[in-house]
């Protein structure tokens, strides 16, 4: 752990700030889970808790962002303080970003309330969303104990919750060529699927974060990707004629 | 010229971190150890200062840094108790070389110090002293022109051509000390020290003298010393950090302050040295 500052409202500002970070993830990992919840049970009291939850999240960044402002101003941080800020900030908009897509989940989870599809793609779904949440909370643990081990892992991690996206990517698309009238409720699990994908992708961009926090540079290895998807888009459609 | 003109500001930059590769050592310490009587202030530093860049030196109170300054054009020849071991070289030439003239050593490794402290004639005579005792002109007209580009180089040209007759002593503190620089440059130094030049000025005087400062390296070679860390910053392009009389570690001063290397220099800058 670092020594303290000689001004050490300097120092309660950056715990301040690590608070409400740390604050902005608790609600984002709740987000995901009730959103989730909302969507396997149709619980749509839920669904519209989530949605007024995401509006606390976005506060929170705004507090973090006005904060991170005017220690930059008044206190021209350097160094390992510096980082903190410049990390901060990206955080912030990291898990602002987490939050944006648990909404989204909810919203959906109420447009395909009780279709029957949903049971089948259903368990996928909810390890996946139970995986990114963990990370979610494990890449913020990381953080605190600014501990690169652990982010490094959890950048690995995220290859998988890629794999489940492809899965589920794979069996939406089977559903939805045998049974066209699925499609509309295949298309909103499709995107929930992306949507946790991406919850994972900004926890690897929240792990990359820690790693610049610590060595003062960002990880310099390609993470490890494997997107199904893409690779359908990058097939060449002959054009007629 | 290429197709990168200099209008845009990615070409200037890249421009600037070309120079920069390029700059040649201007001078070198090499295991210089310093000692005032019994005490040792100084402990083997090796440093180099680069040609046409800001060195900026920091550190605590006591920390070596004005004493290493101090070591670079010999001031501390002045001081009887104080021995000097060690080479330090100016364009490969050993300073403390018997058979160097410090005289003249002064007026090609100038200095500027922390209190503005022009001659209390006018301004005129506080330019013209200097090149006129090292024999720099031949006639009244050179001279007259020394000073007027001395004063124009120190940016302070404009502000006293109505009154370079008054006393230096009547400007403002910003002013005299850019009359101060203007002195050092007359004599046409290759480095320039400064010793805390801008702990007596407000904020206004300060950045004139930073933007002074950094026009003046195309140049100069320049040594800073400061307590304001803010300042390394924004003038220098490489940083030395001393400690109890240790160079800590010297780098480009963008990677000091984002990055440091030792946890003396992170305690230091971020303000957590106790």
């Amino acid at each position: 752990m670092e020594s303290s500052h000689i001004v050490k409202s300097f120092d309660e500002e950056l715990g301040q700030i690590e608070t409400l970070l740390l604050e902005m993830g608790g609600l984002v990992e709740t987000e995901i889970a009730e959103s989730m919840e909302g969507l396997v049970t149709g619980d749509m009291e839920l669904c519209e808790k989530v949605r007024r939850d995401d509006a606390k999240v976005d506060a929170l960044e705004v507090r973090i962002d006005e904060l991170a402002v005017r220690v930059l101003a008044l206190r021209q941080p350097v160094a390992s303080d510096l980082r903190t800020i410049v990390c901060a900030l990206r955080i912030s908009s990291n898990l602002e970003r987490i939050g944006d897509y648990s909404k989204n989940i909810a919203k959906r989870a109420v447009l395909i309330d009780g279709d029957s599809k949903v049971g089948s793609s259903a368990n996928t779904l909810k390890r996946m969303a139970r995986m990114v949440k963990t990370m979610v909370g494990d890449v913020l643990d990381a953080f605190v104990a600014r501990d690169v081990a652990m982010a490094d892992e959890l950048r690995r991690r995220d290859e998988e919750v890629d794999h489940m996206h492809n899965t589920l990517f794979r069996e939406l698309l089977t559903h939805m060529m045998e049974d066209p009238r699925s499609i509309t409720t295949c298309m909103h699990l499709l995107f929930i699927a992306k949507n946790l994908e991406r919850v994972g992708d900004h926890v690897t961009g929240i792990a990359e974060q820690i790693s610049y926090l610590v060595n003062g540079e960002l990880p310099d290895d390609d993470r490890p990707k494997s997107d199904l998807v893409e690779s359908f888009a990058e097939k060449p459609v002959k054009a007629a004629g | 010229m290429d197709m990168y003109a200099n209008n845009t500001v990615a070409g200037k930059i890249g421009e600037r971190a070309m120079a920069e590769k390029s700059n040649a050592v201007k001078m070198r310490g090499e295991n210089v150890n310093v000692f005032y009587g019994e005490k040792q202030a100084l402990f083997d530093v090796n440093l180099d200062i680069l040609e046409n860049q800001v060195t900026a030196m920091i550190g605590p109170s006591g920390c070596g840094k004005s004493t290493f300054l101090r070591c670079l054009n010999r001031m501390n020849d002045t001081i009887d108790v104080c021995r000097v071991t060690g080479k330090i070289t100016l364009d490969d030439e050993n300073i403390y070389d018997p058979g160097v003239d410090v005289v003249e050593l002064r007026a090609r490794v100038g200095m500027v110090f922390q209190k503005p402290n022009p001659f209390p004639k006018s301004i005129r005579e506080n330019i013209a002293y200097g090149p006129r005792i090292h024999g720099l002109t031949r006639s009244k007209t050179d001279l007259e022109e020394i000073v007027v580009t001395s004063l124009q180089k120190a940016g302070l040209f404009e502000e006293v051509k109505d009154r370079l007759d008054a006393p230096g002593t009547g400007l403002s503190g910003g002013q005299q000390q850019r009359l101060c620089i203007a002195r050092a440059i007359a004599v046409q130094p290759s480095v320039i020290l400064m010793d805390e030049p801008c702990s007596a000025l407000d904020p206004i005087a300060t950045a004139k003298v930073e933007e002074l400062i950094d026009e003046l390296r195309e140049n100069y070679t320049i040594a800073i010393v400061t307590h304001s860390m803010q300042q390394a910053a924004r003038v220098s392009q490489r940083t030395a950090m001393f400690h109890l009389g240790n160079l800590v570690e010297i780098d480009q001063t963008d990677k000091i302050f984002t990055n440091p290397e030792d946890k003396r220099t992170q305690d230091y800058i971020t303000g957590r040295y106790g």
